[in-house]
């Protein structure tokens, strides 16, 4: 987060007296970085599970509204060795809307890398919000997307996260900046930017970060129209995304994803039709056992009081095969999942690649405020040179153009760094998602297959004894 | 015993009578067309020409035999025929026919197994009539046949029920029966129509489950293997035999489905119907018991009147004599006819539980054998594919493990 630029929002001076042009320590130096890897190394050994339990209904009356307030918060309760917790077990407790921050803040400080997706807010009415089984559903997906965060080397070690888990009382992350309070903000600001001399250079800070709302809406304009320069081919941009390697990728999981859509929709359509042959072998035993019994009543000879037998217990069978049938249909779901939990991530791998776009389009944005403050330089110092004696409002000038087109180079280098950044965590986070995805399918696919074996053989041993045991009446 | 549903050799002395429906073919155009069977009997007994003949008959032809049947053999139940087509697309869908095959071939041969209607002169024509001769035979005996439709027998039941009722009310003199018998076969029919549809409802959903199942199952077959083709290597492989696995198992779905229609649903839907057969031979026999009551009453009656007749108009005791005669002929006559029913239905009901027994155990029997080859098919089918993927992914993991070196 850039300091200068939040303290006025920072209301309560969370994030510590940061002044000036300090680097953000978590935005370090792509040097220090180090790949990741999640097959080898000490992060194998490290563990940190979280629980979201116990569910509470809190009413709080604001003093403006006569309606109180009502929203839910939940315990979380985290296990971990990890030696930067400094603590082996937390207990806090938060709201959705403290999730929600967590997540903006993650997206914000780990640009490039593949975030797991938090659950969504549910455009809902209040009523809906309190009633038992959304807050049930709501619990277990919190729960999910903690043990995600957890399952990634680097944001469980995040300073967010660990802050999240940690620390009593409120959170003490800021929420992101609204875009729509913020736009206000700049507006004032805005003409002036857009026709006048743009004497706004992005500050180098601000250059390692996307561009938000408020004030950076003159950034965002620029860089659109970079963006548009470069659709259009008007100017071939200062630095093209080049990376074949990359955009072969991107295509590939582009390819991916629609698959995985497909397969997702079949995997659920496939559960529910094995759901449905259960179901009515239930509702088929259900039937037979009252079939079973009237032929008991009804029976006259020792014929009819076999067969009597022989459907009973074939009612029998059919409960206990509807039976297994349900169980069955839990863990095909289970393995099943993972086809829906890749197709989830993603959206976290389409944000990581728009944000090195984004990284990209800033730099581009830059090197060409940087090209054309250096082009009205040169057209300056060729007027100049005409004018004998030399001009003193143009040399006036030429002293703020060099000193802004400093600033500049230390953006721009700041940009690249940025985007050098976000490159390196793109591969990397690539190539460990290619070695996850390989893990956890063949474990899917085993698993499933697995399951449909142990389930189908159970199911025929039941309807074979029924076979079997049947009377002489039946041969 | 049971249901002969092809020609055996039998032994010498027994008189047999087998018959198959055969080779289903469309005849005639557009609005008219329809189907005709191939009706083939071998038979040893005497009162037939020959041992072997072959007619051509349509589903009207077969309406008529039955018709002819529950005319003449009150008190017998006769087995049912499969249902016209509601739908009219519908008639000439290849399962529809083969359905109605099967069942029109059942139909022949529970009455051929049945030791009084195999005796009737209205099977043999059936059975036997070249296309000249019977035509005629059917314009001849067209009056009575469609006189009495289904729906009628279930109007009469439902008269048979209220009257109950209106007794228990107090409303009217008895015209039903109120014996203990009688009233026990009342409600063991009832009772059984509800298990037996309640039965037969499970399973058609049975089978429509399986189809679905097995549609299911080839769509994520098809996705699977999709899914696989951006793979690389072993899980590209595994996907790609997943997906061939998935897809035999369909089609072995959709055949289960198809058993489960022909020897599950079917059975269980005929004797639904053989029970509506069941309830006709009531509302004929409380038929008989009206006739029979009310003759009597009739007769007692003019009895009555007779003797008061000697007494003050002795001139008309003549008539009133013959008269009366005539009404207790009747009377008597409707007895015997009444009670010729109830003995024959008595038979018959101890003659169709005994059926009923051994065709349901065979049918639940055939149930139970067909679920269980199907799950013992799926799983090792599974069972194949479960090895490769263990020995696929332990290469996956040892190359994986290769490359981060």
């Amino acid at each position: 987060m850039s300091p200068s630029a939040d303290q006025e929002d920072d209301e309560d001076g969370f994030l510590g007296a940061q002044s000036g042009p300090e680097p953000d320590p978590r935005v370090s130096d792509s040097s220090k970085e180090v790949p990741i890897s999640r097959n080898g190394g000490n992060s194998s050994q490290e563990f940190l599970t979280m629980a979201v339990t116990q569910p509470q209904k809190i009413q709080e009356s604001t003093g403006s509204s006569l309606v109180p307030n009502i929203y839910v918060t939940y315990l979380v309760v985290s296990h971990t060795n990890i030696p930067e917790y400094g603590g082996t077990e937390f207990s806090v407790r938060r709201r959705f809307r403290d999730f929600v921050t967590l997540a903006d803040r993650l997206a914000l400080a780990y640009r490039g890398y593949f975030i797991p997706p938090r659950p969504d807010k549910s455009i809902v009415e209040s009523q809906v919000m309190q009633k038992q089984e959304f807050i049930e559903q709501r619990r277990v997906a919190l729960e999910k997307y903690l043990s995600r965060l957890a399952a990634h080397p680097v944001l469980r070690k995040s300073e967010e996260l660990r802050l999240f888990l940690q620390t009593n009382g409120k959170l003490p992350l800021q929420p992101s900046i609204d875009m729509a309070s913020r736009m206000l903000d700049g507006a004032a600001k805005l003409p002036k930017q857009l026709f006048g001399d743009s004497s706004t250079v992005l500050a180098p800070q601000e250059a390692s970060q996307p561009a938000k709302g408020g004030r950076d809406l003159i950034r965002i304009f620029k860089e659109l129209r970079q963006s548009v320069t470069n659709d259009w081919g008007a100017s071939k941009p200062p630095v093209v995304e080049e990376d074949k390697e990359f955009l072969e990728k991107k295509e590939k999981l582009q390819d991916l994803e629609l698959e995985l859509t497909e397969a997702s929709q079949q995997a659920e359509a496939l559960i529910k039709a094995q759901q449905e042959v259960g179901d009515v072998v239930g509702d088929l035993g259900l039937a037979l056992i009252r079939i079973g019994k009237y032929e008991s009543q009804e029976a006259t000879g020792n014929a009819q009081k076999v067969h009597a037998t022989d459907v009973k217990r074939l009612a029998t069978a059919a409960v206990k095969v509807s039976r297994f049938y349900k169980e069955f249909n839990a863990e095909s779901c289970k393995h099943l999942d993972h086809l829906h939990d890749y197709l989830g991530l993603m959206q976290s791998v389409h944000t990581a690649f728009s944000d090195r776009s984004s990284a990209l389009l800033t730099l581009q944005t830059l090197m060409t405020d940087l090209s054309a403050m250096h082009a009205r330089i040169e057209k300056l110092n060729a007027s100049s040179s005409k004018t004998f004696g030399g001009d003193r409002s143009s040399n006036r000038k030429v002293e703020e153009l060099n000193d802004s087109i400093k600033t500049a180079e230390k953006s721009r280098d700041k940009a690249q760094e940025e985007y050098e950044r976000i490159k390196e965590r793109n591969r990397s986070e690539i190539e460990n998602y290619e070695c996850d995805r390989q893990r956890d399918f063949f474990s899917m696919l085993k698993g499933f297959v697995q399951t449909q074996v142990t389930y189908n053989e159970r199911i025929a041993s039941v309807w074979s004894k029924a076979f079997e045991e049947a009377g002489s009446a039946s041969v | 015993a049971g249901i002969p549903s092809s020609p055996n050799s039998p032994a010498p002395e027994q008189p047999f009578l087998s018959i198959s429906v055969t080779d289903p073919v469309k005849l005639g155009n557009n609005v008219q067309a329809y189907i005709s069977y191939r009706v083939s009997t071998k038979t040893n007994m005497q009162e037939y020409r020959g041992l072997e003949k072959i007619v051509i008959r349509r589903y009207s032809d077969f309406v008529w035999l039955h018709e002819r049947l529950t005319e003449r053999y009150k008190g017998i139940i006769i087995p049912p025929l499969p249902e016209k087509s509601a739908v009219e697309k519908f008639r000439f869908s290849a399962e529809f026919i083969e359905v109605r095959r099967r069942a029109l071939d059942v139909f022949l041969n529970r009455i051929a197994a049945h030791p009084i209607l195999r005796q009737s002169d209205d099977l043999k024509s059936f059975l036997q009539a070249d296309e000249d001769s019977w035509v005629v035979e059917k314009s001849r005996t067209a009056e009575g046949v469609f006189k009495k439709k289904p729906s009628d027998f279930m109007q009469i039941f439902k008269d048979v029920q209220s009257k109950v009722t209106d007794v228990v009310l107090g409303k009217e003199k008895p015209l039903e029966e109120t014996s203990e018998e009688y009233e026990k076969v009342k409600h063991y029919v009832t009772e059984l129509e509800d298990h037996l549809g309640e039965a037969q409802k499970q399973s058609y959903r049975l089978v429509k489950r399986h189809s679905e199942l097995g549609q299911a199952l080839a769509e994520f077959g098809k996705s699977v293997k999709s899914l696989g083709g951006c793979e690389t290597g072993l899980l590209g492989k595994a996907f790609g035999e997943l997906g061939n696995r998935a897809e035999l198992l369909s089609y072995k779905l959709q055949k289960q489905a198809q058993d489960l229609l022909m020897n599950f649903e079917e059975p269980l839907k005929e004797y639904v119907r053989t029970v509506q057969s069941i309830k006709a031979v009531l509302s004929d026999r409380a038929q008989a018991f009206r006739q029979q009551r009310e003759l009597f009453e009739a007769s007692k009656l003019k009895e009555i009147n007779l003797e008061k007749l000697r007494v003050v108009r002795p001139d008309k005791v003549g008539e009133a004599e013959i008269d009366y005669r005539e009404t207790k002929l009747q009377s008597d006559e409707a007895n015997r006819r009444y009670e010729e029913i109830v003995k024959v239905m008595q038979q018959e009901m101890v003659r169709f539980q005994e059926e009923k027994t051994r065709d349901l155990g065979a049918v639940f029997h055939e149930f139970a054998r067909g679920q269980a080859q199907l799950a013992n098919d799926t799983a090792e089918a599974w069972k194949v594919l479960a090895s490769q993927l263990d020995a696929w992914s332990h290469q996956s993991a040892g190359k994986a493990v290769e490359s981060s070196a």
